[in-house]
């Protein structure tokens, strides 16, 4: 922080010159690489490019294409299907979990490292270990089976309509302990008083975290939220690791479709049409929220 | 990371060039890994190796569709490799067409490819604007059915001689807890397998319209419904296969788990290596025993553009090394494919491999659909394929439907 306290009124440009300078390669990093190649994209998106990128505009021919493919629109499917439940499923479990751990059990920070342990490991390997445990041959089922239940049938991964959940697990399994984390870290910013307070008032415990403990930690929903959706929007690796897309298509997201037509079916074109639709879904959902959130409200200070 | 850490990555990085560029060691980057198919590439190493370079092996793991992509970004991204496996066609057209890929017209001139290179159409598929630009390696072909004999002893029935007396031992097969149909559920297996219904059920013709000449109507009719009809017995045959890989569903027959499989040839390879003999063990029906024609799809290695001398005079006597009598006898062996060189002598060939050169020596060939198709239109039809033979809810007409609107934009 560089203070300028120079009498008369100085330039606005040159307030905390600089912090301005220091941001300079940043500032450079986020238009050339992220806005610059956003709009390379989005350009060669119009084009009929193959292998290799070309500039022959075809207009919209990419993107009618786009959606007359079945197996985009299944992976839009999936990827909704997989956004809202986890969004729900990852807060609300990693929330009761730091709720839980927020009573000063013993060994707590034994049990904040069993949970925060999976998020130590990749996609890759998450995906590989829960697809040896939904495995009907050796994982959940054949043990079920060999205590006696022997019709007893768990393959989500082996059937088209439930393999989402399948992944949808092993996505709870990994991500639920940073949630927890994060909210631990926002019941322990609580202050101690309001917690006497409510007691004075007799509050139910159940009350006091529903209607004033919650609403007091919104900036850490708010980060956790925007964690999760982009953890969301991105899965790509889980899919490939422990289905890469199948049985058929049906595990598909659009992230394996980019990749899938931009370098099996060497049609960049296609792949571009498709991440720009990624890009636009993001943008209609994120920005509105963002602007309402941060930018719009400086007075939250 | 701390400076000193930091110089030692630097170090590393200028270093390994340095080793690398030992003159005469050059990479080949392949897709062959499974046993049969390592054992065969042992033979083109040996045979490099002998005119005193050295073959330094790039196997990538995973099949063409997972290993093509890293070829092709090390190629376009300026790291490219000395030699690089492709299949004869379009795959990789592109890359010809931007200048990235050695001209090998000279050598082919000298050597005189034009004469010993058969069926003429794979020399033509390395062809561009008037120039070589790749070797062909070999010939497989797509349109075989592998049968277990002991599976079907164990069913009680006849080995079958054509699809249709398959299709009738499906049940049997099952009541035996044989699955009958093994493919494994990698798209490309079973976009593979419906080419080669349409060319065994439906017939050459039908085949070329459709896949070469990409007409939509002949797609949409009443002759592609009947290789339809035949995909959905494939698919209700295949019902429990649970592989991924194309070797895993070869051992299911090779094992008996399995009554048979639509595979290439290459899957000889596997047969070979686990001790099978072709006749006793296994029994091979190309063109499905309906229609015997095969195609002549294969392998070719393409030269990228290279700076270092000592290396491209190196591309070149691989190129000469792999075209090489002996080589290709060897190779071809073991790999279960066929020569690329008529002029030949493959005594030691077993029935399969005598048969398809018997077929090949005919003329019975089809293009292969690597060379009619790009992989903008194969990708579709995989996407389309691998949700047929997962998905039991979609029928055959549906899929017809989509597969001929695939076609009606193909190019």
């Amino acid at each position: 922080m560089a203070a300028h306290t120079q009498p008369g009124r100085p330039n606005q440009l040159f307030r905390n010159l600089n912090s301005k300078v220091a941001s300079i390669p940043m500032i450079l990093t986020a238009v050339v690489i992220f806005l610059g190649g956003t709009i390379w994209t989005v350009t060669y998106s119009f084009t009929n490019s193959r292998l290799l990128p070309r500039l022959s505009f075809v207009g919209l021919d990419q993107y009618e294409r786009l959606w007359d493919t079945p197996r985009w629109v299944v992976s839009i499917q999936n990827l909704a299907t997989y956004g809202c439940l986890s969004l729900i499923f990852s807060l609300t479990i990693g929330f009761i979990l730091a709720a839980l751990m927020d009573q000063k059990i013993r060994f707590e920070n034994t049990f904040r490292t069993i949970f925060l342990y999976p998020f130590a490991l990749s996609f890759i390997v998450t995906g590989l270990v829960w697809q040896w445990i939904l495995n009907p041959e050796f994982g959940v089922q054949s043990v079920v089976r060999s205590l006696g239940w022997t019709s007893f049938t768990f393959d989500p991964l082996y059937n088209s309509d439930i393999v989402i959940y399948g992944i949808l697990l092993a996505a709870l399994w990994q991500g639920t302990g940073l949630v927890m984390c994060l909210m631990l870290a926002g019941l322990r910013g609580i202050d101690e008083d309001i917690w006497k307070a409510a007691r004075v008032d007799g509050i139910p415990m159940w009350k006091t975290y529903l209607f004033i403990i919650i609403p007091m930690m919104r900036p850490v929903f708010i980060t956790t939220l925007v964690l999760i959706t982009s953890g969301i929007v991105r899965v790509y690796d889980l899919v490939v690791a422990q289905t890469s897309g199948g049985p058929g298509i049906s595990s598909d997201v659009p992230a394996k479709y980019v990749y899938d037509y931009m370098f099996f079916a060497q049609n960049l074109g296609q792949g571009f049409a498709a991440s720009s639709m990624m890009l636009l879904t993001v943008a209609i959902i994120i920005v509105p929220w963002a602007y309402l959130e941060f930018g719009g409200r400086k007075r939250r200070g | 990371m701390n400076i000193r850490s930091i110089a030692a990555v630097l170090a590393a990085t200028v270093a390994l060039p340095l080793g690398a560029a030992h003159a005469t060691d050059l990479e080949v980057t392949h897709w062959w890994t499974s046993g049969g198919e390592a054992a065969a590439v042992k033979e083109l190493a040996t045979a490099f190796d002998a005119t005193g370079n050295k073959w330094v092996d790039g196997a990538i793991a995973g099949s063409g569709g997972t290993a093509r992509p890293i070829m092709i970004s090390r190629i376009t991204g300026g790291a490219p490799m000395g030699a690089t496996q492709f299949n004869h066609g379009r795959q990789a057209e592109e890359l010809v067409q931007a200048g990235l890929m050695r001209d090998f017209t000279d050598l082919a001139k000298k050597e005189g490819w034009d004469k010993i290179v058969r069926p003429a159409s794979l020399l033509k598929s390395c062809t561009f604007q008037g120039k070589i630009y790749c070797v062909p390696l070999n010939i497989h072909s797509w349109q075989w059915l592998w049968l277990s004999n002991d599976a079907f002893k164990k069913a009680g029935v006849a080995v079958p001689k054509n699809w249709n007396e398959f299709v009738a031992a499906a049940p049997a097969l099952e009541k035996a807890g044989i699955v009958p149909l093994a493919v494994g559920s990698q798209a490309w297996q079973s976009t593979g397998l419906f080419a080669v219904l349409t060319v065994a059920i439906g017939g050459k013709d039908l085949y070329q319209k459709v896949y070469g000449d990409k007409d939509a109507k002949v797609a949409a009719g009443p002759e592609m419904a009947k290789v339809f009809k035949a995909a959905d017995d494939a698919r209700k045959m295949s019902k429990g296969t649970n592989v991924q890989d194309w070797n895993q569903a070869t051992n299911m027959v090779i094992t008996g788990k399995a009554g048979g499989q639509i595979m290439g040839d290459w899957a000889q390879g596997e047969f070979q290596l686990a001790g099978k003999k072709a006749g006793v063990d296994y029994t091979c029906l190309p063109g499905l025993g309906v229609n015997e024609v095969i195609s002549t799809a294969g392998d070719a290695f393409y030269f990228p553009i290279l700076k270092d001398p000592a290396k491209t005079a190196a591309q070149e006597q691989l190129a000469s090394a792999l075209l090489a009598p002996k080589t290709q006898v060897a190779f071809n062996l073991k790999k279960g494919s066929l020569p690329v060189r008529g002029d030949v002598d493959l005594a030691a060939a077993n029935d399969c491999m005598k048969k398809g050169l018997d077929i090949l020596a005919k003329g019975n060939v089809v293009t292969s659909t690597d060379q009619l198709i790009t992989q903008d239109t194969q990708k579709q039809l995989e996407d389309l394929m691998s949700q047929f033979f997962a998905n039991a809810s979609i029928t055959p007409e549906d899929a017809q439907k989509r597969f001929a609107a695939i076609f009606s934009k193909a190019d």
